[in-house]
């Protein structure tokens, strides 16, 4: 059974997962429970002056029959006097001295960081995450994800919070910004000891069409508010591995966004996360998903021979590649397996329509795809398909004329009856040897 | 006038088998559908209706879209949801079948698009095209004359229907199963046919009140869509008298009269087809103590459909194969007490007090012999050209179960729909 405690720039914790600073990690007795069902730790909510909320303040975006697939909220900091926060969090760490409990905090003058920190501190934070991303309401108020956005702003408040924190101080970043190197670099420079990322994507999550008012309504208006949940993974990994891939960024990250199971949190961890943040999906299901999210990479780790979940931070960045640097020999074609295919043509129409013309029905069906570029290839003779349940619905596939791009199998319904397999391996011809040996140029072009 | 339906009708103590999905159902349902292309439910529908296009209108809650596209096809898309065996044709495609798991229930989501896109108080679907100055007199008010005049009135035709009946609908308000559609919704679906613009008459027979010479003076095209004939009848001794009723006619007094105090008591059902099936399996849902069908040959030779036999199975309707009706018995007062037949020769009785012959409806000879070079064919048939319904007389046009001898709704509505897109092409 593999370790799954992490130390996080000091921060212990039992498992890489932790609340993200959100709703679940408001209070005390929530964070307990959380612990009891096994979440190894928990930002809480974000302290700072308390602030008034409205009504309402989530919305959500369902995708066929899927409940939730983008959430959104304009809900701001915590709402709650400071006291009753730090009473609350002296007295989990009591009770759960070996989870990482760490507090968020946003505050706008130096004095009032100074205050914060020390309370916190005294408290018995394990460490600390500074707010620069929360992309509606405090951002107005010249916190939040202004501060993100404004690298030497964050630098420099990074940098007085070090002067007065004795434990690790985490930055946590927003996504609502061009590069994040940029303020992930100044985080760096400001002496940051982590990275967590990322905040909400600013949003707007539906439109009431009856009403015709934004969603989230507040009586007859809305604002603008955070996007986050599965909607938003992708994004917050390509941002995770830019940071994680950049030599100047030292520290350790804590990876947030749309993660809501292990596998998810695998591919952060892969991607160079070292501990994750979970939101939405405790909202959506409550803590108990834990369970699972533990249970599965441990499981995971062990069938990959690995004793550690450090074993596994930043084990997928050695196989990101600037797009110069992509094996351009390298060719895989789609197969059609005709006795698991339930006809449904759904490849047809995407390979037609969506992609490159060479998935085709029917006996009398061949034809030259208008796509080809790569003239003097003969048209495949039709395969024989007797005896499949489909029968004569059955698709298939111009070989030499498939680019395996991929499309036909991600449309396909049934697993593994399309499957791209490979015809020719790596061969190191890459475009940008193409351009140090100057093949770059292929006919067709501007100049010709 | 309009005629009234009575308060209390034997049909309305049989409930919906599909009852209507509520919008939450429908959405998980349609979801569901893969979308596919060139689709199998499409080819497998009498009316081609884009199944996979109005399914999708449904998920992204577009209903007024998706019923539009049903009606498009099929103007007695509201009816056919109920009532067509889907099982053996959309359904029965549904490439989920091939991969083991459950065909999309295109029936029932036909049927909410249909009837909320229909519900009182919905905006209009479709507006006519302005008067042509074409004119169609349709005889008989059943689906295949229903979806001919509505589709010929939203082309700007006058279209006049003729219906000897007090109510319009044919088949489908004296016929269908309770359980799959009750008399007012098969009003309610002539009423929506009515409002495109078609003009309907009822008490009107041909050759009593209306005649063929008449028609074919004052009107551009006539349209013969008047199903079958009577129940036909064994001809055995002791059929005539109290307690042997023709099927067609005992489901036609069950769903438009008003209820009888008599009980069913045990009843014989001869013949093998849907409509024996039907009969059978309302008499069981109605209280009859004893259902059983009798049919001549073995049960794999029935022509009723093997989902529709397995639902009178689950009523706890038996059948008898292989026998052949001989007599009727009746006691001293003319009362009916049991049927004579013959099981693979040996005669045995068996006892009823009801019977229901389901063995076929007469043709309709007097209604050819009103228009000059109309023609039956050997079944008593209409000669009609499937395609357009195209008869003998060059103005007269026919569709339905008098030109097939008798199949589903939806095959009605592919043929008067066929006739209208033929007239409106030839008008142009």
């Amino acid at each position: 059974m593999a370790d799954l405690s992490i130390d996080f720039a000091g921060i212990r914790s039992p498992n890489p997962f932790w609340l993200a600073s959100a709703p679940p990690a408001n209070s005390g007795e929530q964070v307990m429970r959380a612990f009891d069902a096994g979440w190894g730790g928990a930002v809480w909510k974000t302290l700072g002056d308390p602030i008034v909320n409205v009504s309402s303040r989530f919305g959500a975006v369902d995708y066929a029959g899927q409940k939730v697939m983008g959430f959104n909220n304009i809900e701001l900091i915590t709402d709650r006097g400071l006291e009753v926060n730090l009473r609350e969090i002296r007295e989990v760490k009591k009770r759960y001295p070996k989870h990482a409990v760490i507090a968020s905090l946003m505050t706008e003058t130096k004095e009032d960081w100074k205050v914060l920190i020390r309370r916190c501190e005294d408290a018995g934070v394990d460490g600390l995450e500074l707010n620069f991303g929360c992309p509606h309401g405090m951002c107005e108020r010249g916190m939040g994800s202004s501060v993100g956005q404004e690298p030497k702003l964050l630098q420099e408040i990074t940098a007085w919070t070090k002067e007065f924190a004795k434990t690790p101080v985490l930055v946590k970043l927003t996504p609502n910004i061009g590069d994040i190197l940029d303020p992930g670099i100044a985080a760096v420079k400001g002496g940051a000891d982590g990275l967590s990322l990322i905040n909400t994507i600013k949003s707007i999550i539906g439109v009431d069409l009856n009403r015709l008012v934004p969603e989230p309504r507040v009586g007859n208006a809305s604002t603008n508010g955070g996007y986050c949940g599965p909607a938003v993974k992708p994004i917050a990994m390509h941002m995770v591995a830019s940071l994680a891939r950049d030599p100047e960024v030292t520290i350790p990250i804590s990876g947030i966004g749309g993660i809501s199971n292990w596998r998810d949190a695998a591919e952060f961890i892969a991607l160079g996360s070292t501990s994750v943040q979970v939101c939405t999906a405790v909202m959506h299901y409550g803590f108990r998903i834990v369970e699972d999210m533990i249970d599965g990479l441990s499981n995971y780790l062990d069938e990959q021979g690995m004793t550690s979940v450090r074993q596994l931070v930043g084990r997928a960045i050695p196989g990101f590649r600037e797009w110069g640097d992509l094996d351009l020999g390298y060719q895989i074609v789609a197969k059609i397996d005709a006795n698991k295919c339930i006809g449904c043509q759904l490849c047809v129409a995407a390979c037609q329509d969506g992609a490159h013309q060479c998935i085709f029905t029917g006996p009398n069906d061949q034809q030259r795809p208008p796509h080809a570029h790569y003239p003097g290839t003969a048209t495949a003779p039709r395969p024989q398909i007797l005896g499949t349940v489909a029968g004569d619905r059955v698709p298939w596939v111009d070989e030499p004329e498939c680019v395996g791009c991929n499309l036909c199998a991600l449309v396909c319904p049934v697993p593994g009856c399309i499957t791209m397999q490979e015809t020719a391996t790596e061969t190191g011809d890459t475009w940008n040897r193409r351009v140090q040996e100057g093949r770059d140029k292929i006919p067709g072009g501007i100049h010709e | 006038m309009k005629s009234v339906l009575p308060q209390r009708r034997d049909e309305l103590q049989l409930k919906d088998k599909k009852p209507l999905y509520s919008a939450a159902e429908a959405r998980a349902e349609a979801d569901r559908c893969l979308y596919c292309q060139d689709a199998p439910c499409i080819k497998a529908c009498p009316t081609e209706i884009d199944i996979p296009t109005f399914i999708k209108k449904i998920a992204t809650d577009n209903v007024r879209g998706s019923a539009k596209t049903i009606f498009e096809q099929n103007l007695l898309g509201y009816s056919c949801a109920r009532v067509c065996p889907v099982e053996v044709l959309c359904v029965g495609a549904c490439v989920y079948n091939a991969w083991h798991r459950e065909p999309i229930q295109i029936g029932r989501l036909q049927r909410y698009a249909t009837e909320k896109a229909t519900e009182a108080g919905k905006p209009v679907l479709f507006t006519p095209a302005p008067p042509t100055g074409k004119r169609v007199a349709l005889i008989g008010a059943g689906p295949a004359s229903l979806a001919c005049a509505g589709y010929l009135a939203l082309e700007g035709h006058a279209a006049v229907i003729f219906e000897k009946r007090p109510f319009a609908g044919g088949l489908n308000t004296t016929g269908i199963a309770p359980y799959k559609l009750h008399v007012e919704d098969a009003l309610h679906e002539v009423e929506w046919v009515q409002a495109l613009g078609v003009e309907i008459t009822t008490g009107m027979e041909l050759g009593k009140d209306v005649f063929g010479k008449d028609l074919l003076r004052d009107y551009d095209a006539v349209y013969l869509g008047v199903g079958l004939g009577e129940d036909t009848k064994l001809r055995i001794p002791g059929e005539d008298g109290d307690g042997v009723y023709g099927a067609t006619a005992w489901i036609e007094r069950m769903k438009l009269t008003p209820t009888s105090e008599r009980k069913l008591g045990r009843v014989l059902v001869i013949g093998g087809g849907n409509t024996a099936i039907d009969v059978a399996r309302e008499c069981a849902l109605l209280g009859a103590t004893e259902v059983t069908m009798v049919y001549r040959r073995d049960a794999a030779s029935m022509s009723g459909y093997a989902h529709e036999m397995e639902g009178a199975r689950k009523e706890g309707v038996r059948l008898v194969t292989r026998a052949t009706p001989v007599a009727f018995e009746r006691d001293a007062q003319g009362k009916l007490t049991g049927l004579k037949v013959t099981v693979d020769g040996a005669e045995q009785v068996l006892p009823c007090d009801m019977v229901a012959l389901a063995i076929g409806q007469s043709k309709m000879h007097a209604i050819a012999a009103e228009f000059p070079g109309v023609e039956l064919d050997a079944r008593g048939c209409i000669v009609a050209d499937p395609a357009n319904g195209a008869t003998g007389n060059a103005k007269v046009f026919s569709g339905g179960d008098c030109i097939n001898g008798g199949k589903e709704v939806v095959n009605a509505v592919a043929d008067g729909r066929n006739t209208a897109r033929y007239l409106n092409q030839a008008w142009k």
